[in-house]
């Protein structure tokens, strides 16, 4: 198999399967009926994603698993999500920069993923770029909402912002795999995504009266497998009925 | 002369029902028929909303990436239900939140069915066929209701209902032919859901205040004991086409009357469930209750910034 491609396109559907589960804990708990259903919406189309993603995956691997066997039965560090999607839904305030901090850059990197010479990639970044815009829209609004609200809602975006920040460098990690892609004409290359990510970043902080933090200390880990404590209890829950009851159909 | 105004205009109302003609927001109404609709239909939007928990607890442990996404679409749609229910709701000149404040406050019902906790994937099933179904039952009828806006409503709302109830059987029937542990959780749940489901049609006529008057009116069209014998008639076949046991030993088929006759209802332990005792009252008006206080920070932002907004745009 093509390892590299394979890895490449397990942390891709690694980011939007655990997003979607951690959007899909507030399903019923929403701050309003609207935005529950908004953010099931999202939950539904990041978990459409994943899906079509790791049927790729597993027909790449070619050793007879299922999207389900790639999503639900690997280890913790088989996972290779970034550690921002991973974080907690805290307020909705932490919930909404997490979502807008991860949208601004998927919008940027499927609408460079749809020219891969890979066509299978290329069609499914085509498809998500689409919904993952509205998402972005979406989250920035929030974002825009909640700084330039209320003193207390302000206060709560920053701390959000403060929090997730050293997470957002990750976003632009690269390795051997990324470089193997890039050659080959399927990857993207994340270091030329990241002065327009900067710039949309700031125009919205702008708007919405933030401050981008000034700490500029960074995590990251989560491409290698190595997770922060957050992702082993979500894999408890996601996990649970195929660990519980394992091989049978549902 | 006032007397006389207000008994022409009630006949002319009464008689609009009769000939089938829709009531609508504008026209003029008796105050009873307005709080009837108005404690009906927000008690149905309610139940939507906290119907929403007992499925809510599974989406992050459904098995399947498949199951995951239709069961999240399907709490959706519940949420989506609530909220034509709600604008329903306003168009007889109520408060949506202050609904929901009466819904926490415990001044409001909801069905009592969502007071039961889902304690295994089966439940997901056993919900959707039953509990949707059940809800079916009530709800075809009242796309007929008499007031226009709840009648549309329901147009909408049956047609989802009906994909959610195929679902859960079909989830149910998976179970039920997988291996002996899944049937097991498919016996199970149905076990624990039967009478509930049973419950959702309310008291016997017998003890149903309010069903002549809501009949008049056309917001009823069938009885509680009709529709639960309707929901029975449908029901058990299905259950026998997968190999589960309806849990009631006095369940038989009368050959004369075409119909099952079922065993007695528990109704204390409805009214106690009605009363807030059931399993999982309290927890479902508290997560209801923290949604609502958790969003009032978010909600007054979004006021304030609309606010700075068109203050910005008329300066
Ligand atoms: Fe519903
Ligand atoms: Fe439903």
């Amino acid at each position: 198999m093509n390892n590299d491609l394979y890895t490449y396109t397990l942390r891709i559907a690694d980011d939007s399967l655990i997003l979607g589960q951690r959007l899909s804990e507030l399903c019923g708990h929403g701050p309003i009926l609207e935005e529950d259903i908004a953010l099931t919406n999202i939950a539904l189309d990041l978990i459409g994603q994943a899906t079509t993603l790791f049927e790729y995956a597993a027909t790449v691997q070619n050793e007879g698993k299922t999207a389900d066997d790639l999503a639900f039965l690997r280890y913790e560090h088989d996972y290779k999500n970034v550690l921002l999607v991973e974080q907690t839904n805290g307020d909705f305030g932490q919930t909404i920069v997490r979502q807008w901090l991860f949208d601004t850059f998927r919008v940027l990197f499927y609408d460079a993923l749809q020219h891969s010479s890979d066509t299978q990639l290329a069609a499914i970044a085509e498809k998500s770029l689409k919904e993952t815009k509205y998402h972005c829209k979406h989250s920035s609004e929030w974002v825009i909402r909640l700084g330039d609200g209320t003193e207390e809602s302000h206060s709560r975006t920053q701390d959000a912002l403060d929090l997730l920040w050293r997470y957002s460098d990750e976003l632009f990690f690269m390795d051997e795999t990324d470089q193997a892609m890039i050659a080959a004409k399927v990857g993207v290359d994340l270091a030329a995504l990241r002065p327009i990510w900067m710039e949309r970043i700031q125009e919205v902080v702008q708007a919405a009266t933030l401050t981008i933090p000034t700490n500029n200390w960074k995590q990251q880990g989560g491409r290698l497998g190595k997770h922060t404590e957050h992702l082993g209890f979500l894999l408890a829950d996601l996990q649970y009925m195929q660990r519980a009851y394992p091989g049978m159909q549902w | 002369m006032k007397e006389t105004n207000l008994e022409a205009l009630e006949t002319a109302f009464q008689a609009k029902i009769d000939k089938d003609i829709r009531i609508e927001p504008k026209d003029w109404m008796p105050e009873e028929y307005r709080k009837t609709l108005i404690r009906q239909i927000s008690q149905h939007a309610h139940s939507e909303i906290v119907g929403m928990l007992p499925e809510g607890n599974w989406i992050t442990r459904a098995p399947n990436l498949r199951r995951k996404a239709v069961l999240l679409a399907k709490v959706q749609d519940e949420a989506g239900h609530g909220l034509y229910l709600y604008s329903a709701v306003e168009t007889l000149g109520a408060d949506r939140e202050a609904t929901i404040d009466d819904l926490h406050s415990g001044k409001a019902k909801y069905s009592s069915i969502f007071n039961y906790p889902t304690l295994s994937w089966a439940d997901m099933g056993a919900i959707g066929w039953l509990v949707d179904g059940a809800a079916i039952m009530n709800q075809v009828p009242l796309c007929r209701c008499s007031y226009g806006p709840y009648a549309r409503a329901m147009v909408r709302v049956c047609k989802e209902e009906s994909f959610h109830q195929r679902q859960g059987f079909e989830i149910m029937s998976t179970l039920a032919n997988g291996t002996p542990i899944q049937k097991a959780l498919a016996q199970d749940a149905l076990n624990r859901f039967w009478w509930p489901a049973l419950m959702m049609f309310g008291p016997n006529d017998s003890d149903s205040p309010h069903s002549q008057q809501s009949m008049d009116w056309k917001i009823k069209r069938f009885s509680n004991d009709e529709l639960r014998q309707t929901f029975v008639d449908v029901t058990v076949p299905q259950a026998e086409m997968i190999g589960l046991t309806i849990p009631d030993p006095d369940l038989k088929f009368n050959e004369e009357t075409g119909h099952y006759e079922f065993g007695a209802i528990n109704w204390d332990e409805f009214w106690e469930v009605v009363k807030g005792n059931g399993p999982c009252n309290a927890d479902r008006i508290a997560a209801r209750r923290n949604a609502k206080e958790n969003g009032q920070w978010v909600r007054e932002a979004a006021m304030a910034h609309e606010e700075k907004r068109k203050a910005k745009q008329a300066s």
